[in-house]
């Protein structure tokens, strides 16, 4: 059977006030893909996932989303920003606010979102964690909960940006394994934009690089034998 | 004195009406500001409220009506400086603060002089609030406990998280909005009483007590709210039975309260 698209760029130009910052971009993700997305600093990662989430419009082309994502049902993970880091908010708090594109124009949570919410912090393992404050816990847990909160809003996909920095070596193994297992599992795709290309690679199906002298977008194992991927192994040896 | 003599004069029952509505609004409204680093957009309007205050006199204009536009237009343009990684944002609006001061008396010294009105638009008085000004005060403090509560779990999440809540497909840009006006309107009502020079901190100091002592949002806010009003009721009765001017002493009530917080945020460690 072939897997649903979800999301799809059609020769699609991102960019800030007249600047391109991608140009002629092809991409489709399916309903169960995994894909990482590389590049340098500042080679624009961050504005393609900007642009999947439908919070910068593109100059040309076209992203189309499937049905079931409009309204904001992607599950996203921001880059944390250092107001974050100390606010005063318990985990449940933290993690309701996740259902809030469901909820249209009500102005409470139902008893259903609420129990969804309770559910995720189960499957992220951070409901033992519920009434602790956000600001206390460590920086593995903290990414657990914002992973739990999009959980919440996502039906499908899941759009995670630099999900590992600041996490020590064992945090981000474990937030690692707790990806293929939403991956695999439960038939979650997953777009994550990362700079630890090692771990990244050996889970993900398929790799966009970013770079000055263009795209490379195809399987893992494709990548490594590429140009780009090519200097990539032999820094790493 | 008693305390029920204290209250016998009228313009000590309009001064507690509307300094408890303003402190409460101030304190719903600081926390928010505070959590996402706006608090120095709270001092900005203050000084811009000044500025105006002066030129609505000059002009013979009724100082609230004049200020109360010029104050939210104020909050619109501070806002989009915060928000524009382009600006060096703080030092703009430092540099606002300061010329809207600068007009502001260069205004009061061209036409009344500077007489003991500057200040009480400085510092504060509790003789300033008409009855006028509390039944506005009623009116917008209503707003905004009832757009707040209605609006409580958007706020939080466009408080803790803008990125994310735009990308839930909230329109973040119009719940700032909202909160910048909201907190522009609270600052110019406020304004008189505790003056321009003092107002921001009733912003920023019940949320700063709350967050030593909560965990939990709902928590700071039902605490900033508590330790607001608490901290304006002894104050105005600390200022009434010593003669002190009424905003100075509100803020040492808060500041007391702070350190307080501090002691119990330490030693619970």
């Amino acid at each position: 059977m072939e897997r649903s698209e979800l999301l799809a760029c059609r020769d699609v130009s991102l960019g800030y006030e007249g600047q391109n910052v991608l140009t002629h971009l092809n991409l489709s993700i399916r309903a169960g893909d995994y894909l990482c997305v590389v590049g340098d600093n500042g080679s624009g990662k961050s504005t393609l996932l900007r642009g999947l989430l439908g919070l910068l419009v593109p100059q040309s082309g076209e992203i189309w989303r499937a049905p079931e994502l409009r309204r904001g049902a992607i599950g996203y993970l921001p880059q944390q920003t250092r107001a974050q880091r100390d606010f005063p908010a318990t985990v449940y708090e933290v993690v309701l606010s996740g259902c809030l594109s469901q909820r249209g124009s009500r102005f409470f949570y139902s008893a259903a979102q609420k129990s969804a919410a309770l559910m995720n912090m189960g499957k992220l393992g951070v409901l033992e964690l519920k009434d602790e404050s956000y600001r206390n816990l460590s920086g593995g847990q903290q990414q657990r909960v914002l992973l739990a909160r999009a959980l919440c809003a996502a039906g499908r996909l899941l759009i995670l940006d630099e999900p590992i920095t600041g996490l020590d070596p064992a945090a981000a193994q474990d937030l690692y394994k707790t990806l293929s297992y939403l991956n695999e599992k439960e038939g979650m795709a997953v777009v994550m934009a990362t700079h630890d290309l090692g771990p990244a690679l050996r889970q993900a199906h398929m790799v966009l690089h970013i770079g000055r002298g263009g795209f490379f977008y195809g399987a893992a194992a494709e990548y490594l034998a590429s140009p780009q991927g090519r200097r990539f192994k032999e820094a790493e040896l | 004195m008693s305390l029920l003599q204290m209250f016998s004069f009228p313009f000590m029952q309009r001064a507690l009406l509307a300094g408890v509505l303003v402190s409460l609004c101030c304190a719903l409204l600081g926390v928010s500001l505070v959590l996402k680093r706006y608090s120095m957009i709270g001092d900005g309007l203050s000084h811009v409220s000044f500025g105006a205050l002066a030129i609505a006199v000059a002009l013979g204009f009724t100082p609230l009506y004049f200020s109360i536009p010029v104050v939210v237009l104020a909050a619109f343009f501070l806002l989009r400086m915060a928000g524009n990684p382009r600006w060096n944002s703080d030092a703009a609006i430092a540099a606002v603060s300061a010329s809207s001061l600068a007009v502001g008396i260069m205004v009061i010294s061209r036409t009344t002089g500077m007489t003991t009105d500057v200040d009480n638009y400085m510092f504060g008085s509790v003789l300033a609030m008409s009855r006028a000004d509390v039944a506005l005060s009623v009116l917008v403090s209503a707003a905004v406990l009832v757009l707040f509560v209605l609006f409580y779990h958007k706020l939080f999440a466009v408080t803790f998280d803008e990125s994310f809540s735009r990308a839930a497909g909230l329109n973040v840009d119009r719940y700032n909005t909202l909160l910048a006006v909201l907190t522009a309107l609270t600052i110019v009502l406020g304004m008189r009483m505790m003056g321009a020079m003092l107002i921001s901190s009733l912003v920023i100091f019940p949320a700063l007590t709350a967050m030593r002592l909560f965990k939990s949002f709902r928590g700071v806010v039902l605490c900033a709210a508590a330790a607001s009003v608490a901290c304006f009721c002894a104050g105005l009765t600390a200022s009434f039975v010593c003669s002190t001017p009424v905003g100075a002493t509100v803020v040492c009530a808060n500041l007391a309260l702070f350190l307080l917080s501090c002691l119990i945020g330490a030693l619970r460690r």
